[in-house]
């Protein structure tokens, strides 16, 4: 296989995840209007009990709604994440997961291809988003955050992608997925820094703290504000590229051969 | 191209699926994979395209093995699986475009061969059709039209007309017969179906894991004194379990 082949795949797989995310065009507009609510509706209700006093990276006192913009933005990955792998174990069931598998592309980079194209969906609307947020609601980062954020985006993406994926191995049956919204979705991001300063966390109760502080999609959170507001958080990006690393090689190696039943073969 | 199994074992957890299966595969000629359900087909399927991977022996594609250069092997090799496995909110097109992309087909020459093929496979109007509209026999059509888009030499297909009606399930045969004569293409048929074995085809019959005959119908029909090869095939079967 030569780097052409890889190429002419790695597009396909793009175009074809941008196919099928303009066909579901609704999924589109209801992956925006959740995290809207909560920049509108929530944070109109919480800004005068949620205090935020000035932390890294802000240089001045801001509004809760500037606040919880980075938050939200991971909010759009992690739900479309989890929204692809509800996709993925519907593939396997439907058996096109096969067609990508019998490619003669080696299956690692077949799988980091889709996380990729899936990851680039959700970029798309996480712009999409700010653009709102900056327009709609007065939430005005610099322009240069903006472009500074991409990899940071990007980088969010591929870990929660990677995440979904590992699930996508774990669940046998579509109808398990509701698990998912339960014991993966709404743990992860209640228990990081999207909605509230971990400072507010710790006052509150250590051991929520220390949760936070283990759970990956809180330095997530924290690598897209410090690269929204062009500053670097070394200690979170590292983390989250990290644990990018390892899910992703989990989840590669969950799509082995040798894993027969997520693949949906029938052993006979 | 020659095609060789050699001596495939599989097993699930600890129970042989499949035992010493060894076979060779005629250069362009049909050969029907025969078995009851539970005969070990679609593990035998899984091996043979990488979804399961092989414990024991190996798979030659023109000399070709499936262990040490299995992309090699995976280029010269289109499957229709027994599930549909087109993405239905996609237009055929867009779904032999995919196809043609996970085997590195730069775009132009995709979309002509996307274009040749769907004309071959009387499929060219329903190129903008979004699958989820097209019936069973068409869609089993575009599966195999996205089988061949890369010029495969070995066709493989399990249980390819599952759900088909009868009037469906004969012409999806014929029509596979066409391609084996007219494109010198090596078929594999895998069936439970009987009747979906013509009379010059190699049979290869597969009960519980185990390769029990490897011959045309006809000399199978006449080393066990059946009548017939639904006669044979039963006869055959039973003695295995016995």
């Amino acid at each position: 296989m030569t780097p052409r082949d890889y190429w002419y795949c790695f597009v396909g797989v793009q175009k074809r995840e941008w196919l099928r995310f303009w066909q579901q065009r609704t999924r589109f507009a209801s992956a925006l209007v959740r995290p809207l609510l909560w920049l509108v509706v929530f944070a109109a209700g919480f800004r005068m009990v949620l205090g935020v006093s000035i932390i890294p990276p802000y240089v001045t006192y801001i509004t809760y709604e500037t606040y919880i913009v980075p938050g939200l933005c991971g909010m759009i990955i992690l739900f479309n994440s989890m929204q692809g792998a509800l996709s993925m174990v519907y593939d396997r069931e439907l058996g096109s997961m096969r067609v990508l598998l019998t490619s003669p592309l080696p299956r690692p980079f077949l799988l980091l291809t889709k996380l990729l194209a899936m990851g680039s969906v959700s970029v798309a609307q996480v712009y999409v988003f700010l653009l709102i947020a900056r327009w709609g609601v007065g939430v005005r980062p610099p322009l240069e955050g903006y472009l500074a954020v991409l990899p940071a985006l990007l980088l969010a993406s591929l870990m929660l992608g990677a995440l979904g994926l590992l699930i996508a191995t774990w669940i046998k049956q579509l109808e398990n997925f509701a698990g998912v919204m339960n014991f993966v979705i709404f743990p992860m991001f209640f228990l990081s820094s999207a909605l509230y300063p971990l400072w507010r966390m710790q006052e509150a109760s250590p051991w929520i703290y220390q949760l936070c502080l283990l759970n990956p999609f809180t330095h997530a959170v924290e690598t897209l504000r410090f690269a929204l507001y062009l500053q670097w958080n070394g200690e979170a990006a590292t983390i989250t590229l990290a644990t990018t690393l390892v899910l992703a090689t989990l989840a590669i190696g969950g799509f082995r051969p040798q894993r027969t039943r997520l693949l949906g073969m029938r052993i006979n | 191209m020659n095609v060789q199994a050699l001596d495939i074992g599989y097993r699930y957890r600890h129970d042989p699926v499949l035992q010493e299966v060894s076979f060779t595969l005629a250069s362009g000629r049909f050969h029907a994979l025969l078995g009851p359900n539970g005969a070990g087909k679609s593990t035998l399927f899984g091996l043979l395209t990488r979804l399961l991977a092989l414990q024991q022996g190996d798979l030659l594609l023109g000399g070709r093995s499936l262990r040490r250069q299995p992309a090699a092997v995976m280029r010269h090799m289109g499957v229709v699986f027994q599930q549909n496995a087109l993405d239905l909110d996609l237009s055929v097109m867009q779904n032999l475009l995919y196809h043609a992309a996970l085997h590195g087909m730069p775009p132009r020459e995709a979309r002509r061969r996307c274009a040749e093929e769907l004309e071959r496979q009387r499929l060219d109007m329903h190129a903008r059709t979004p699958v989820r509209r097209l019936n069973g026999g068409h869609r089993r059509r575009v599966e195999i039209a996205r089988a061949l888009l890369h010029g495969p030499a070995l066709l493989l297909l399990d249980e390819a007309t599952a759900g088909l009606d009868l009037d469906s399930r004969t012409a999806l045969n014929a029509h596979v017969r066409d391609l084996c004569r007219e494109r010198g293409l090596t078929v594999l048929w895998a069936t439970h179906l009987i009747e979906e074995v013509g009379d010059g085809d190699r049979v290869l019959v597969l009960h519980r894991g185990r390769l029990l005959a490897d011959e045309t119908g006809e000399a199978l029909c006449r080393r066990h004194g059946g009548t017939s090869l639904t006669e044979t095939f039963h006869s055959l079967t039973r003695e295995a379990v016995a």
